[in-house]
């Protein structure tokens, strides 16, 4: 593992010597997910505390993850979602947070501390949250889906779109079967598998997408799919010919969290800017820019009431009851989703007459 | 010397970004996270053999096609006068400005049900075509992108065959479609090879085209590696065996082509 190490770290030092042109002054190097931000908030963080922000963007968790394992990185804040942040305290990837230096903490809704991720709230702020569910379009479907079985049916041959990655899609899979979205339980997880595949082989799905959802439902390309809350009220906006479902099983309530990896180099810096994130006025600007959900109770009272009385933005207590966060598996399970998710992949769609 | 001096900035090069990721590879590929040596890596490699078989399908099919239209192309392009040449040289070049990926995002709004084909062909009465979503749409990503690097390859070749072979075999009485097939064809392998070489490789292990055009119905060894690195279970030293089969696979398909090439003309490939 060390020689490892080091003939990565002489790779690095040899790709890096020529720009080595390092800020002199306090920094704090954070990475978020793209277009997770109002970017101006890093000038008015910059300004009040002098402190310069390095601002860089992942695509996914597992992006993250992995530029954080291999080593090499140096970020002092980062956002990650519920289960990731479970595999990285698990894995003692993160650095436990002092909390009396992020004081607006207080600002946050108890409901959103002490989830499964982090029990012992040690080492996450909550940054957003929010829940997945089903986007349809009025004029495609005969009748509004109700659960995620509705995915499954023969008359949306060809006009569903899923989730893709192997945790989404086949956590929507255990919920439509009744299963929980963190069972370890390989015989649940392959019967998931099965009804994915018979979806897939009976041609009912027409794509595996992530952001490539907005421009399909946007374009009326797909009656339906798979995505988060928050990115439905922004395709809303360009196609008012969509509209949102909580699935009657209950879908994924997700957090992402901000922490500190142990890798960090400006621990100080890193709380100051957690604490600056969960400024009421701050938090504001930010869920007006990207549309999920704040878990500050003084930021969301101040909120415009059309956006926080959005049941799609903040659902109901009984609703959000019924969803589940995901929490960290172990390593055996998360191999076993990859295998079953290439299944998913390779099955070849049969083809059907009529 | 001093051929040797300025030499190395090359030889700096190719070691940091050819040898050394070349290495890792390797070494990845035959260590568990432990960094022990293991070849369990390479245990449960035939679940990914029908991958390697659907990649391998769609590269060769992809791979003909440019082949077909390529050649006619370049044959054409080198009786051309030069004015004709630099323009269509031009045209052939200019997409390759625009990054891999935009293109991609273009086509994938070209060919989508509602797309701008389907509804050029309603303006005429016809379709619609259901082509995203499907391996016709990544083999057609694969054709398009990586087409020019068939048709210069040929052109250049063609170019510059010594004209004095095709007078001499006219002298001796062959007729058009024997000097092609005895004379020029022959004389072209070589570009028509290395061709083949740079089509096939870039197919073989694409996986943004299968992503975005194939709305992931399709599964490919590309897609397979990068699952390795940024799917569920992080497991680098799997991602580097695979890669390292993928690589085996793409020297031999090249020694094989390099063989029908009978030797002739090292210049060829890679």
């Amino acid at each position: 593992m060390k020689g490892k190490r080091m003939l990565c770290a002489l790779l690095l030092t040899a790709l890096l010597l020529p720009g080595c042109g390092r800020q002199s002054g306090p920094v704090v190097n954070v990475y978020n997910w793209g277009e997770y931000i109002d970017e101006s908030v890093l000038d008015d963080f910059e300004a009040e505390t002098g402190i310069h922000v390095n601002y860089s963007t992942f695509a996914s968790n597992e992006m993250l993850y992995s530029s954080i394992k291999s080593g090499g990185s140096s970020y002092d804040v980062i956002i990650p979602s519920d289960y990731m942040i479970a595999r990285m305290i698990r894995e003692d990837l993160l650095m436990e947070l002092d909390y009396s230096q992020i004081p607006n903490m207080a600002n946050l809704d108890a409901q959103y501390l002490h989830r499964e991720f982090d029990p012992e709230q040690r080492y996450s702020v909550p940054y957003m949250w929010g829940t997945t569910g089903i986007i349809y379009n009025t004029t495609m479907v005969d009748k509004a889906p109700e659960s995620w079985m509705d995915l499954f049916t023969t008359e949306l041959r060809g006009q569903v779109l899923i989730f893709d990655n192997p945790r989404d899609c086949i956590g929507l899979a255990l919920k439509a079967l009744g299963y929980s979205f963190n069972t370890t339980n390989e015989e649940e997880i392959r019967e998931a598998t099965e009804l994915l595949i018979g979806q897939k082989q009976a041609g009912i799905v027409q794509a595996y997408v992530m952001d490539q959802i907005f421009d399909k439902m946007i374009n009326n390309e797909a009656a339906i799919g798979t995505y988060y809350a928050g990115d439905y009220l922004s395709m809303v906006e360009e196609n008012p010919d969509l509209a949102f479902c909580m699935p009657e099983e209950g879908a994924n309530l997700f957090i992402d969290a901000m922490c500190v990896p142990k890798s960090c180099e400006n621990y100080e810096n890193a709380l100051a800017f957690i604490n600056f994130m969960c400024r009421d006025d701050i938090v504001l600007r930010n869920c007006e820019e990207v549309g999920y959900s704040t878990p500050s109770a003084t930021a969301l009272a101040q909120m415009d009431p059309e956006m926080k009385e959005d049941p799609v933005a903040y659902p109901s207590p009984e609703v959000l009851a019924k969803c589940e966060t995901f929490g960290g598996l172990p390593d055996d399970t998360l191999s076993f989703y990859d295998r079953e998710w290439i299944r998913v992949c390779l099955a070849k769609v049969k083809p059907h007459f009529g | 010397m001093r051929t040797k001096n300025a030499a190395v900035p090359y030889v700096f090069w190719m070691a940091v970004f050819v040898v050394v990721p070349l290495v890792l590879i390797v070494a990845y590929a035959f260590t568990n996270f432990d960094g022990e040596f293991t070849l369990s890596n390479f245990d449960n490699i035939d679940v990914f053999l029908l991958v390697f078989g659907n990649s391998l399908y769609l590269a060769l099919i992809a791979t003909v096609i440019c082949l077909l239209i390529a050649y006619p192309f370049a044959y054409f392009l080198a009786q051309e006068g030069p004015l004709f040449r630099k323009v269509a040289m031009l045209l052939i070049m200019l997409p390759m400005w625009m990054n891999f990926l935009l293109r991609t995002y273009a086509w994938m709004s070209i060919l989508e049900n509602n797309g701008f084909l389907n509804q050029l062909l309603g303006l005429f009465g016809l379709g619609p075509i259901r082509i995203i979503n499907t391996d016709v749409a990544v083999v057609l990503g694969m054709v398009y992108n990586f087409l020019p690097f068939m048709i210069l390859p040929i052109f250049s070749v063609i170019d510059k065959l010594d004209k004095r072979y095709i007078e001499a075999a006219q002298d001796l009485g062959a007729n058009k479609r024997e000097t092609f097939r005895r004379v020029i064809f022959p004389l072209s392998l070589p570009g028509v090879l290395s061709g083949v070489t740079m089509v096939f490789i870039p197919s073989i292990s694409t996986f943004a085209i299968s992503k975005l055009l194939g709305g992931g119905m399709s599964f490919l060894l590309g897609d397979l590696i990068e699952m390795q690195f940024l799917g569920s279970a992080y497991n680098p030293h799997l991602g580097s065996a695979i890669a390292l089969l993928m690589l085996v696979l793409v020297i031999i398909a090249t020694l094989v082509t390099n063989r029908f090439g009978n030797g002739e003309e090292g210049a060829v490939l890679i």
